[in-house]
């Protein structure tokens, strides 16, 4: 008796197997088409839709969407109050952004060169365990924190520093009359919620620096800055700059911090969300929505000409 | 004039292991020497020590008479060819190769004539525009090699240069690296745990096992003369005779290195030539080595190895007589 040179396929799985063993391009197709038709049509489509509302108005008088195109809703953008909520918004994302990058990278730097076993699972644990709470709860959290009667005026007045707290809400623009109510509450909200964001990034770029990049720029003459200036942060800088892509979106986006701790003064996601609401103004909604997808898209555009994903 | 490296007892722990374990070594200006030994015997270790990535637990080190613990690498005068390269991906092959200039604040134009020649000298004219990923293997070994010598160290150190190289590749650079070493006068302290590579490049050699020196001396002292079983076994491959092995085949009663290739097979009918000692034993083992054979002999007291002209056939079970000069039984004293 002979052998046969290959086996039959056995049963339907075998036969499935053999089909996309023949074509292969087949089994990519029908594993991409799921996630394709999620992201063309919920996602791409909706987003076009919002696009579209965008360049619609809102009849003054009855308070009807006008289903004509005209930019004049993005005229309005440049009006008035509207202009002051996204220069606000912009100037709060980017020194939460900035001040999130600095604290950020110590403690990423640590865990990525440094933490090994248990330490590298308890940092893992101090940054995740934040993210696992509710947002809300941790927010509320914070407004008592940051209240008059909170536990940062009562040790501020324990320590007789009473004069310093005040001197701070004494500040024009970012002061108020508590630290809940000024944006510099906001501003601390903010970073503290958004923090892992940037670390996460930043530490999973630091730990694809290897240790002999250090090692060899020490070994070329460069002295620890020379050396952190020329090679750790060139090669951090794609990981920062993905964390500072959420920061700076998130708190482009969210219209809730602001709301519970801050001033009364609006931010855009705050705007976006009055506007479709209570206003039913749904097409300067949805023009106030482009923007940080605009200022986002030239963000990118502006960190890839620098180089930062250089090294990607 | 003082040696280019001196250890003077030095030892590095890592917790209760005793990576390098009481060396002594003087290299001296202008050598190229290996440090050759199996993985985890110290020796990458003596290469971090003098290239200042780790500092001596005890002893004493110094670079061109100068004492040189507690100095970091970025101030001593010494370079390092990495065993993976350590390329920076950020930066053009020109950048990399000028990087130490450019550190050291050598203006653009004399940093890049300057990176351009290193890249001539290791044949990569032109490179200069290159990303490092775009490189084979053997190229990034160039780069990293210019990108070391530009800076004119005092003493270059290569670990493990040629390991991640295939075998034709790696034959031509030792033969380039060792006319650069010869054009240039620099000292090389290399780190091997090819002995091939140790014996054919180096001027001197020394052989670490666990943590310590146990051999210093040209490739043909350490080949020909080794002091110890390890060397004996690990330089190439030996047979060990016990003393009393030694002593019966007219060798002194000591621990005694046999090389396979001094052990001819004598033809049936002739005698044993004066001078030799013999053995007569059955073959156990053939193994076919392309120039030569490899034969195992079962003699009444131990088996032996020998490296024959392949131009005889050996079968399994054959009877044969052996034999060797006197003079290849080399005593290693009563060395363990």
């Amino acid at each position: 008796m002979t052998m046969a040179a290959a086996d039959r396929p056995r049963g339907i799985g075998g036969a499935i197997s053999d089909i996309f063993f023949a074509r292969p391009q087949l089994l990519t197709l029908l594993l991409l088409m799921p996630p394709l038709l999620w992201i063309g049509i919920v996602y791409v489509g909706s987003l076009f839709a919002l696009l579209l509302q965008s360049f619609y108005s809102l009849d003054d008088f009855s308070g009807l969407v006008v289903h004509q195109f005209t930019l004049a809703t993005y005229q309005q953008l440049f009006e008035g109050s509207n202009v002051q909520i996204i220069l606000r918004t912009v100037v709060m994302a980017a020194l939460v952004t900035v001040v999130s990058a600095f604290i950020a990278f110590p403690i990423a730097y640590y865990a990525a060169r440094y933490a090994r076993g248990w330490m590298k699972a308890l940092f893992y644990l101090a940054v995740m365990m934040p993210l696992w709470s509710s947002y809300l709860v941790k927010v509320y959290a914070w407004k008592l924190i940051l209240a008059k009667e909170g536990v940062i005026t009562w040790f501020a007045n324990a320590l007789h520093m009473g004069w310093l707290l005040d001197g701070v809400l004494g500040l024009p623009i970012v002061g108020g009359p508590s630290l809940s109510f000024s944006y510099i509450g906001t501003f601390l909200v903010f970073v503290y919620i958004w923090l892992p964001y940037m670390i996460l990034p930043t530490q999973a770029a630091l730990e694809r620096v290897p240790a002999n990049f250090i090692e060899a720029s020490s070994d070329l003459g460069a002295d620890p800055g020379q050396t952190f200036r020329t090679v750790i942060f060139p090669l951090a800088l794609p990981g920062i700059v993905a964390g500072s892509i959420f920061t700076f979106s998130l708190t482009l986006g969210d219209y809730i911090i602001p709301q519970i701790v801050g001033n009364s003064r609006l931010m855009i996601g705050q705007a976006v969300y009055t506007l479709q609401g209570t206003a039913g103004n749904i097409p300067l909604a949805a023009a106030f929505t482009v923007v940080p997808m605009v200022i986002m898209a030239f963000y990118l555009w502006m960190a890839k000409r620098m180089g930062a994903f250089d090294v990607l | 004039m003082s040696p280019a490296v001196r250890f003077q007892n030095v030892s590095r722990r890592f917790g209760a292991i005793r990576a390098v374990d009481g060396v002594s070594l003087d290299i001296q200006p202008g050598e190229f020497f290996a440090l050759l030994g199996p993985s985890g015997s110290g020796k990458t270790t003596c290469l971090r020590l003098i290239a200042g990535f780790e500092q001596p637990d005890e002893g004493h080190i110094e670079i061109f008479g100068e004492t040189v613990e507690g100095v970091p690498p970025y101030r001593r005068n010494v370079n390092t060819v990495f065993q993976d390269y350590a390329l920076f991906p950020h930066m053009t092959v020109g950048e990399n190769v000028a990087y130490g200039l450019m550190i050291k604040g050598v203006g653009k134009a004399e940093r890049e004539t300057k990176a351009r020649d290193a890249l001539a000298m290791v044949k990569l004219a032109g490179y200069e525009g290159r990303r490092t990923a775009q490189l084979s293997g053997g190229q990034r070994q160039r780069v990293a090699l210019a990108r070391a010598l530009v800076n004119g160290p005092k003493v270059l150190l290569l670990d493990e240069p040629l390991g991640a190289l295939d075998l034709k590749l790696r034959e031509q650079m030792q033969e380039e690296l060792k006319s650069l070493q010869t054009s240039l006068g620099i000292t090389f302290v290399f780190v091997t745990h090819d002995q091939g590579e140790a014996l054919s490049m180096a001027n001197r050699v020394a052989i670490f096992s666990e943590g310590k020196i146990v051999q210093v001396g040209t490739p043909a002292d350490v080949y020909e003369r080794p002091t110890s079983r390890f060397v004996a076994d690990f330089v190439g491959s030996s047979n060990v005779l016990s003393p009393e092995v030694a002593a019966s085949h007219g060798g002194s009663a000591t621990w005694t290195s046999l090389r396979p290739e001094r052990i001819e097979v004598v033809t049936t009918g002739a005698g044993v030539p004066t001078g030799y000692a013999s053995a007569r034993g059955k073959v156990s083992v053939v193994s076919y080595q392309g120039a030569v054979t490899r034969i195992t002999v079962v003699t009444d007291k131990l088996p032996l190895v020998a490296s024959v002209p392949a131009t005889t056939p050996f079968n399994k079970g054959d009877e044969v007589t052996i034999a060797w000069p006197m003079a290849a039984m080399v005593s290693m004293g009563d060395a363990a």
